[in-house]
């Protein structure tokens, strides 16, 4: 006989069912019996109190893309919910699974304007893979089963449950379920058609040019040893997207770094002159792909994705794959033969040369500048050996240029939705879920400032994150593209900055603004050495901006390149 | 590059009948900037199982995305697009039009002419129901006008494929094991 529990039971149960350790959230009314239930159970699930729901959601998204595990975040009806929600439409956008679980007002008064009372579903509708309103317990275990199930299964993304507050409190004779049923749901885990792997195979045997674009698929598929093994056994440059960084080691020889609006020259230019492209676990969007149809002009395009609907959606494809990453390689691998391409390395090797010339590391400046500062804590990290988490703007393209990530799932950052204030927060979920890794926040002193109120959950939870504010004063990305294309007016761009030495020190939070370059190693180390939290206020050069740079609408092929010379920018 | 051809699709699709599929649906349309010219919902032969016709209007392309990003919709469990298909596709209007003594025998001729009924008559004006492609639905209520159209409402299109065929269900039933809070 299955015991009766509470619907606040149930969900902790459910939780504890699907492995959950950890969750992020903030109490109120309509989720009260919940949190009850969790006092009453002596506190099975570690739950971290946040600041402000948004921290709650992008701290299930950090927890999730650093761990590979699906994420939880908790609130209350109204306001509580809609705070969520722009953490769910960044995992939406970046296909994290996260579990998000709301109260809502009791089912009698659904739908009369009563007290806090938003209508969830309908506000997270566009923004989850799927969500549920659940008026009566009996739906509760099976909506909790198949939000994790769909959550992590196929393309991850965010599921919400929206419980009624009288169905928390409701009991009912409780055994979680084994099975769902979802008649309409096909993750398309499986191998793709045997058809189009040869196909694949066929052009990449014949290509002359061939070029591999990795996406996050790669590594959400746990297929990073399959693709290495792709790139050597043919000799194929490796580029990623940004969400893709990490799939294959930056310092590889085969790597070509990223592409796209501010990815680098030599890998823009080969992926403009490929002759086959393999994109893989990749959706190639505008960010990547330039005006959609001047990308890779001369290519033949194959397409791994195992979402149907992303098959053309952008670009033309010559050959659609719709599977897993992992079980495509492995049927790809047997395939493919062994190549050299000497001309095509050659040529991308003369591409590269180039760009290290214009390189602005290579450039004599005494300033201290954004990119000196991703250089030197790469060289402190071991050259790579931490998991980076950058927030949105000039310091995350310089991060994801200078920063050479070798490790899997090393860079967390909000590529689709490009959330500014993501940063902290998700810094706080990977640490939660990673407790022995050195974690780094990279942000702007802009979007620092969106989220900078979770500095009370690192130290709540007693969490080492370092964090590297990159200061200069602007809301730096949107003033370069006013110094771009709008006549360098710079209109909302000058910053208002605190004090972020005293911020910290607020919080108990030892910090250290950094103001030279002699100093930034040194800073640096001190941060590493001390075990706890520490912040940098590294307060960079003001003008810099970030190249290459590609305007929106054009084509890849005219990105506005960084002079060779030393030019002094943004005068 | 050739111009992308724009044509019209009618697509059928069968969706699980649970609160707010529709809201999911049309949302879907919305947010994607589909263009639905009409929508047809109701009961499928299978119970729990809601059937839709709608038709939009785009390139082949276009289509292909309304219809993988609908069938991403977790409650919708099949999409067909018909357009290229043998199919039956009907719509259903009601129009109730002016009618007296002296029109009323003119109003009823056309009725008989179009295969059209009346299905309710009243001493100024009848209720027509239609059943038939939409160009002839069209071209009756044109000829309708010049008595004075009070009323119309139409269903939108419906559509069956003609003969029997094999329909898969892509879905999941599956025992999902515990303790599985990692990847698939
Ligand atoms: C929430 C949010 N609001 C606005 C933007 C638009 N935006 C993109 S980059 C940027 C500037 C970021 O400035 P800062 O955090 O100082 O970083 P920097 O670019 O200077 O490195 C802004 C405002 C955004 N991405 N996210």
């Amino acid at each position: 006989m299955s015991e009766m529990k509470t619907g606040g039971q149930i969900i902790w149960e459910s939780l504890m069912h699907e492995g959950v350790e950890v969750v992020f959230g903030l109490p109120g009314g309509a989720i009260l019996p919940t949190y009850d239930d969790l006092a009453k159970y002596e506190y099975p699930i570690h739950h971290v109190l946040v600041t402000h729901e948004q921290g709650a959601s992008h701290m299930a998204d950090g927890y999730a893309r650093a761990t590979g595990k699906v994420g939880v975040c908790i609130a209350t009806s109204g306001p509580g919910a809609t705070n969520l929600i722009t953490g769910l439409a960044t995992a939406y956008m970046d296909s994290t699974p996260i579990v998000a679980i709301t109260g809502q007002v009791p089912t009698s008064l659904l739908g009369r304007d009563g007290f806090q009372e938003a209508d969830v579903q309908g506000v997270s509708l566009p923004v989850t893979k799927h969500n549920y309103l659940i008026t009566d317990i009996k739906d509760l275990p099976d909506a909790i089963k198949e939000a994790f199930y769909i959550a992590r299964t196929g393309r991850p993304g965010p599921v919400l449950v929206d419980v009624c507050k009288d169905v928390q409190q409701a009991s009912m004779p409780f055994k979680y379920p084994e099975t769902v049923n979802l008649p309409g749901y096909n993750p398309n885990i499986n191998a793709p058609e045997e058809a189009a792997v040869s196909r694949a195979a066929r052009l990449i045997n014949e290509a002359k040019k061939p070029v591999i674009v990795a996406g996050q698929g790669v590594s959400i598929a746990k297929a990073e040893a399959e693709l290495r093994q792709l790139a050597e056994k043919a000799n194929i440059p490796v580029a990623t997207s940004l969400l893709g960084i990490g799939t294959f080691p930056a310092t590889h020889p085969l790597s070509i770094s990223w592409g796209g609006m501010h990815g680098e020259a030599y890998c823009n230019y080969a992926l403009q002159e490929c002759d086959v492209l393999f994109a893989i676990g990749a959706r190639l969007d505008d960010r990547l792909t330039g005006a959609f149809d001047t990308f890779a002009p001369n290519a033949k395009i194959i397409h791994v994705d195992l979402d149907p609907a992303e098959m053309g959606k952008n670009i033309t494809i010559d050959t659609p794959v719709i599977g897993d990453a992992l079980l495509t390689l492995r049927n790809l691998l047997p395939q493919i033969e062994p190549n050299e391409h000497p001309t095509w390395l050659e040529q991308i090797a003369e591409w590269k040369a180039d760009t290290s010339d214009r390189d602005i590391l290579a450039q004599e400046t005494d300033e201290l500048i954004a990119p000196y500062v991703m250089r030197a804590l790469w060289h402190s990290t071991g050259e790579g050996n931490a998991t980076v988490v950058s927030d949105v703007g000039q310091h995350q393209m310089w991060e994801a240029q200078y920063y050479h990530h070798t490790k899997r799932r090393s860079l967390l950052t909000s590529g689709g939705l490009g959330t500014m204030g993501y940063a902290l927060p998700a810094a706080i979920g990977a640490q939660m879920g990673l407790p022995d890794e050195e974690i780094w926040v990279v942000a702007g002193d802009g979007g620092f400032q969106m989220t900078m109120i979770e500095l009370s959950t690192v130290v709540q939870e007693k969490l080492p994150i370092k964090i590297a504010i990159i200061n200069n004063g602007y809301l730096g990305m949107v003033r370069q593209w006013q110094d771009v294309f709008y006549n360098k007016r710079h209109a909302g761009t000058p910053l208002f900055n605190p004090d972020f030495v005293k911020i910290a020190e607020a919080y108990g939070i030892p910090a250290r603004a950094v103001t030279s370059k002699e100093e930034a190693a040194e800073a640096i180390k001190e941060a590493q050495a001390y075990d706890g939290p520490f912040l940098l206020d590294f307060q960079v050069e003001e003008f810099t901006n970030v190249y290459p740079m590609v305007t929106p609408g054009k084509s890849n092929a005219d990105m506005i390149r960084r002079p060779n010379s030393m030019t002094p920018q943004g005068e | 590059m050739s111009e992308p051809q724009l044509k019209r699709h009618t697509i059928n699709a069968w969706m699980e009948d649970k609160p707010g599929v529709l809201n999911r649906v049309a949302g879907l349309f919305r947010r994607r900037n589909f263009n639905i010219e009409s929508l047809a919902v109701g009961h499928s032969e299978t119970p729990g199982i809601s059937r839709m016709t709608f038709v939009a209007y785009g390139t082949d392309r276009d289509m292909r995305q309304v219809t993988t990003q609908l069938d991403k919709l977790i409650n919708v469990t099949h999409i067909e697009d018909v357009t290229h298909l043998p199919a039956v596709k009907r719509e259903l209007a009601l129009i109730k039009v002016k009618a007296n003594n002296q029109t009323r025998a003119e109003v009823m001729q056309l009725v008989d002419i179009y295969r059209a009924s009346i299905v309710d008559v009243d001493m100024e004006s009848l209720i027509i129901q239609i059943v038939g492609k939409e160009d002839q639905v069209d071209s009756l209520i044109k000829l309708l006008q010049s008595f004075g159209i009070e009323e119309m409402v139409r269903t939108g299109r419906v559509a069956m494929v003609r003969g029997l065929q094999e329909r898969e269900m892509g879905g999941t039933d599956t025992a999902v094991p515990t303790h599985q809070n990692g990847h698939h």
